[in-house]
């Protein structure tokens, strides 16, 4: 019953991981170029969500949407003011472009909110209930199945309406796009606002239960890269799998093992997969 | 200018520059700028071994602490475990690290760009965790040296002039190596790869055979210029010798001077340790959230506006000057 319950809420913390690790891989198979402020964006929403919550009393049925449309906002003038310019650029700008965005998210709210933890009322939501002996914390569910069905959402867009298909064209081939009238900036840039939405909801989700502060981002960063990397890079559905996956093994790790190695476990389940399969579980080769 | 004296000249500011450098903290009574060239001396020499991997080869690692914390925590570990010197503990230190660069290097140097560099990043992480939760390696405490010098080997000053030297005479036998391997065969190697390695590749260049060479030599210099940061300070921690920041301060320094250039590295350490300083100084304890948002800031900048750091925006200003005059 007890790994029952550690395989749950697994299930929920991976479907958050699997959100906010679709808009990375949605950035990523788009243009080829990794965002590496992922995990900031993400730390940026949970402090939306914080504030928002502390100072304006919004409820998560605001501040989750709040959260979206200022990441959104936040992606595409990312996109425009740099992403733009280094993505043609040399290696080494595309790495340091984005890796020193992430240093100024973090330690900007550093400076503003120092390093102290923060975190939202454990019972937002209502109390704990009890369900055929599994423990149910409602922020936990409520933020799993949402991030589940926006998963699967963002998955819908992609692959079954008209601007998903011109966003996957400019991913297939920018150029065949252009000729066929498709003009990539928009598209790109809506992938870089919809990719840092993903965060900017999962981020608000995971500030329902997890601790807020400024270096979060750094070992979510990390579990994004594992997520896409297990997944396949540009594939969601993959990221959906995987993101469940490391949320489950992650949750077993720190029953079996200890916390402190859940980190340990799960990297190095990511460089098993650098090496021996890059292309991912799911992805092409 | 005739070529002659245009290299006479050079020469002679080279002379000047390196008398400066040598002269300059003993003119100086005040320890607090000793200590800061001291610090600008390491933070070169960490910089300027990453260059041989990240500049010259174009493998951008983003996990090169994990030599550095290798260094440190040798020299500190063989004090705790044995009372030795800690500087007796450094060749050990390059020793693991070399092994660690042959262990690790044979599989990530195989990845591309971006996932060699989020590599990099898991494995310095991941050492960062594990040496956290070992107690023998000093855990989350860390671990010390000498609380009183014992004998000059124990590199223990209390003047930071000292440090000035030894580290500015490991980063000279650097400088020596880094030039001599850009005009070797290496060099061009490591150019061409850097380049385009699918055509380097295809004009008979040993790729991985070079690029690991170049980790090698990297990975070795990291660790003794981590072995001589845990002399000079006595302490390490996990965050002090194996957090991600080091790495990425060896990764801006030699950015902003210019990658794959001789002395950029050493350019961009003598412009960044300062700024940290005086910002730290200025800011006191929330100083190092402001140092990093300047940090990351210069970086975005010279992503977007100068990916060759300050040695494109001065060959442009050259270039510049030459259309106008001529």
């Amino acid at each position: 019953m007890i790994l029952a319950q550690v395989v749950l809420n697994g299930f929920l913390v991976g479907a958050v991981y699997a959100l906010f690790s679709s808009g990375l891989t949605l950035i990523w198979g788009m243009m080829n170029v990794v965002n590496f402020a992922h995990g900031d964006f993400v730390m940026i929403a949970m402090y939306v969500a914080f504030i928002a919550f502390t100072a304006l009393h919004l409820g998560p049925e605001f501040f989750v949407p709040l959260a979206a449309m200022m990441l959104f906002l936040l992606g595409v003038v990312v996109y425009y003011g740099l992403v733009r310019h280094v993505m043609r650029g040399p290696i080494l700008a595309q790495i340091l472009g984005t890796f020193g965005l992430a240093l100024v998210l973090r330690y900007a709210t550093l400076w503003i909110f120092s390093a102290n933890f923060l975190s939202l009322p454990e019972n937002l939501l209502g109390e704990v209930q009890t369900v055929a002996g599994l423990r149910l914390e409602p922020s936990r569910v409520v933020a799993g199945i949402a991030a589940l069905i926006l998963t699967i959402g963002l998955h819908l867009l992609l692959t079954r309406t008209a601007l998903g298909s011109r966003l996957l064209a400019v991913a297939e081939d920018r150029n065949a796009a252009m000729l066929v009238g498709i003009r990539p900036d928009p598209m790109q840039a809506l992938a870089w606002g919809l990719g840092a939405a993903c965060t900017g909801v999962a981020g608000a989700l995971i500030a329902l239960f997890f601790y807020i502060t400024p270096t979060v981002g750094e070992s979510l960063a990390l579990i994004a890269f594992v997520v896409v990397c297990l997944g396949g890079f540009g594939s969601v559905p993959g990221a959906l799998v995987a993101g469940l996956t490391i949320g489950i093994i992650e949750s077993l790790t720190s029953f079996w093992i200890g916390p402190a190695f859940k980190d340990v476990v799960v990297f190095i389940l990511f460089l098993a997969v650098l090496w021996f399969r890059p292309q991912g579980l799911l992805g092409k080769a | 200018m005739p070529a002659a004296p245009r290299a006479a000249s050079r020469l002679l500011l080279g002379a000047l520059v390196l008398a400066a450098v040598l002269v300059w903290p003993l003119l100086i009574e005040d320890q607090f700028y000793q200590r800061v060239g001291a610090l600008v001396m390491l933070a070169a020499l960490s910089a300027s071994a990453w260059n041989l991997v990240g500049g010259y080869a174009g493998q951008i690692s983003i996990g090169h602490v994990l030599f550095f914390g290798c260094g440190a925590y040798a020299s500190l570990l063989g004090f705790t475990w044995f009372e030795w010197a800690p500087i007796l503990g450094a060749p050990f230190g390059v020793a693991v690290s070399l092994l660690l660069a042959l262990v690790v290097g044979r599989p990530t140097l195989r990845l591309k760009g971006h996932y060699f560099s989020m590599a990099t990043i898991a494995l310095a992480e991941l050492a960062r965790i594990i040496v956290t939760n070992t107690p023998i390696l000093g855990g989350a405490v860390g671990v010390s040296g000498p609380a009183m010098p014992r004998s000059v080997l124990d590199l223990s000053f209390i003047s930071p002039l000292p440090y000035y030297y030894i580290f500015g005479g490991v980063l000279g036998v650097l400088l020596l190596f880094t030039w001599w391997m850009s005009r070797s065969r290496m060099g061009f190697y490591l150019r061409a790869i850097r380049g385009q390695e699918r055509a380097a590749r295809s004009l008979g260049v040993p790729a991985e055979r070079y690029k690991m060479y170049a980790l090698l030599a990297s990975a070795g210099f990291t660790s003794l210029a981590g072995s001589l940061y845990a002399a000079m300070l006595g302490f390490v921690d996990p965050d002090s010798g194996l957090g991600i920041l080091l790495s990425v301060k060896m990764v801006i320094a030699a950015a902003l001077g210019g990658a794959g250039t001789l002395f950029g590295p050493l350019v961009g350490a003598a412009i960044l340790v300062p700024l940290e300083e005086i910002t730290n100084a200025m800011f006191g304890g929330s100083g190092t959230g402001v140092t990093y948002v300047v940090y990351g800031a210069i970086i975005v900048f010279i992503s977007r506006f100068a990916p060759g750091g300050l040695a494109e925006i001065l060959s442009r200003l050259k270039a510049w000057r030459a259309r106008h005059a001529g």
